[in-house]
């Protein structure tokens, strides 16, 4: 099927040899024990975090905390979620992933499929202008002083408009449509569809894997971004929950390195509490869809790899 | 070789198979006139055939105009002076005045300093340590092991930088795991993110951690597109598996290395702005402090945008040059480039 872009296993690597010396299969166990504890210690943080935020604050802070819950309890979850502006900015992430990636998408499929049209005049200028944007760019203050111009500061549109192409997702769509089967683009020419036809009518519609696989990339970075809205928005209503979490971060390492670490503790712990409770509450719906999304991201990736 | 070995799947398999068999790309068009097309198409027929093509690419163009190009152009402010209100591109030439300005700034060569340390760090960790994995998973036979290793170790890469940074900061606060067990021991607490000595240690090992699994994953491709004939050839004239891992295996992937270490190089200056952000508090700007976050400090937030500006300007000058020096270097040396 054209339209099933999922890669084939990774890990579908034909094993070598069939029999194995001694040697090998020591070497295979001292490899699975070492992958056993690299993923251990890779997991090791959301372990910790998640035990503490059902820890109670005086454990953490008595150090206590590692794999396991100490003096459980939900208050620390009732408390972050009975906070107006916690679901306010949790709201606004949803708000701008989905209309950053409504753009996003628009924006770079209409562009993929021009670049994707080999017989295109013109057509190397354009994929020119925007591959030179992934080896050279304006900068962080020339960035700022043109969304200030441009009147966005303190509206959704710093956020959105200025990552609506990611060139890499640009590349991968291209080279997907480029390997559509040309013939189909063909008999629809000659029962006279324009391009707008073809694009809307054939090539869409072959091409929802790829689709959802840039929907997914191009969501989950405007759900993890935070620097856009730190640089541009003043307005705690309009934060996304990432620069809530980061306020909080912050908020408690200052309070932390500001030396008032007998006095000012009170605050340290509970932001610890808090912090853990918020990281778990903002990465849920990531690991929640993680399973079963995670062979496309792969697939978009190695679409990308292919020279285009 | 005697025994034909079955072919690995092609690359278009990984698109989805059936695709067009290799059909010679000709233009769709299907009009007579198309076909007895000369070579050059004049601008005039090109629209005419294709302008519902260019009406499509309009409104990208703007956007890369606007968002991409108006930055670039708005560099220009590294030479003029700007007066916040005023014209994005500055109200009158100065000159190299901002350039001589950061030339001659001890500060700037002291971040500069740490940038180039920070991102050597990096890359000559962040680099090899994916391959590694790479071979380690493709020499596991249990393809469900293999599986829940590769979907553990990408996990990291989907986590918004704020998230890696809240869990780096639980983990080696005075309170945290590292502490803990540096308490187990005896040892006296270290607030590891108040010391400027800890900061390169921190940053490069939470880019590891983040880094390393999503890294293999160009890595293991490579590794299934190499021809099992060649290891069995390796075996027969009798290398062991070391050897065929040195012989086969490694220049296998060597096109991936290649070009995923032109690509590090590039964005070698780009270290991590927001994790160092994140992550750096003035006890540690000693270590931590680099290009971008100065620049950062000294644009916004102490307004001199002219000379931040110029700073970047360098800063991506130098990432560009640095690409295309390592792109010509490679296609000299080992026939692998980007474009």
């Amino acid at each position: 099927m054209v339209t099933d872009i999922r890669t084939p296993d990774l890990a579908s690597v034909k094993p070598r040899t069939t029999q194995r010396t001694r040697g090998e299969r020591l070497f295979g166990a001292f490899n699975a024990t070492f992958l056993v504890l690299l993923c251990l210690g890779m997991l090791y943080p959301f372990i910790t975090v998640l035990a503490q935020s059902f820890s109670s604050s005086g454990a953490i802070k008595a150090g206590q905390v590692s794999f396991w819950p100490v003096g459980f309890n939900l208050d620390t979850y009732g408390a972050v979620m009975s906070n107006d502006m916690f679901w306010r900015n949790y709201g606004n992430t949803v708000l701008y992933t989905v209309v950053g990636t409504a753009i996003a998408m628009t924006l770079t499929t209409t562009y993929a499929f021009v670049l994707s049209k080999p017989h295109l005049k013109g057509r190397k200028v354009l994929i020119g202008i925007a591959v030179f944007t992934m080896f050279f760019n304006g900068g962080l203050v020339p960035n700022y002083v043109l969304i200030s111009a441009l009147g966005m500061k303190n509206t959704m549109w710093a956020l959105v408009l200025p990552g609506a192409i990611s060139v890499f997702n640009l590349l991968v769509m291209k080279t997907f449509f480029e390997n559509l089967p040309k013939e189909l683009e063909e008999a629809a020419q000659i029962d006279g569809l324009g391009w707008y036809g073809i694009f809307g009518r054939i090539v869409l519609p072959l091409s929802k894997a790829v689709i959802a696989t840039m929907v997914l990339f191009y969501s989950v970075a405007f759900w993890n971004d935070w620097f856009a809205a730190f640089l541009y928005l003043d307005k705690s209503e309009l934060f996304p929950i990432t620069l809530f979490l980061r306020n909080l971060i912050a908020g408690a390492s200052t309070t932390a390195s500001e030396g008032a670490a007998a006095a000012g503790s009170t605050t340290a712990q509970v932001s610890a509490n808090i912090q853990a409770v918020t990281m778990i509450l903002t990465v849920i719906p990531i690991l929640t869809i993680y399973p079963f999304v995670q062979r496309y991201f792969v697939s978009g990736v190695m679409l990308g790899s292919v020279k285009g | 070789m005697t025994h034909p070995q079955p072919e690995p799947p092609p690359r278009a398999a990984a698109r989805g198979g059936a695709a067009a068999p290799a059909a010679p790309p000709h233009p769709p068009a299907a009009k007579p006139k198309a076909r007895a097309r000369k070579r050059k198409l004049s601008w005039k027929t090109a629209f005419k055939r294709d302008w519902q093509l260019y009406t499509l690419a309009i409104v990208p163009l703007i956007f890369f105009l606007i968002f991409k190009y108006g930055p670039m152009l708005g560099n220009v402010i590294a030479f003029r002076r700007f007066r916040p209100g005023g014209s994005i591109f500055g109200d009158e030439w100065v000159g190299l005045r901002y350039i001589q300005m950061f030339v001659n700034d001890p500060s700037f060569w002291h971040v500069f300093t740490n940038t180039v340390v920070l991102g050597s760090l990096t890359m000559v960790v962040c680099f090899p340590l994916p391959i590694v994995l790479a071979l380690m998973l493709n020499e596991v036979r249990q393809q469900y092991f293999k599986k829940l290793v590769q979907s553990i170790s990408y996990l990291p890469h989907f986590l918004s930088i704020v998230i890696i940074v809240g869990m780096v900061m639980q983990l080696l606060s005075l309170e945290g795991t590292v502490n803990q067990i540096i308490g187990a021991f005896g040892g006296e607490g270290i607030p590891f993110l108040q010391r400027a000595e800890w900061f390169r240690f921190i940053y490069v090992g939470s880019e590891v951690w983040q880094t390393i699994g999503w890294g293999t994953i160009l890595y293991l491709a490579a590794l299934t597109s190499i021809d099992d004939s060649l290891y069995e050839a390796a075996k027969i004239d009798g290398a062991g598996r070391w050897r065929q891992t040195w012989h086969v295996t490694l220049p296998g992937i060597r096109p991936t290395m290649v070009v995923l270490l032109i690509l590090n190089i590039g964005s070698f200056l780009n270290v991590g702005f927001e994790k160092v952000f994140l992550l750096y508090n003035p006890l540690t700007y000693e270590t931590a402090d680099v290009i971008s976050t100065y620049l950062y400090r000294v644009g916004l937030v102490s307004n001199n945008l002219s000379y931040a500006t110029a700073i970047g300007l360098f800063q991506a000058l130098i990432g560009l040059a640095m690409v295309l020096s390592a792109n010509l270097i490679s296609r000299r040396t080992t026939g692998t480039s980007l474009w």
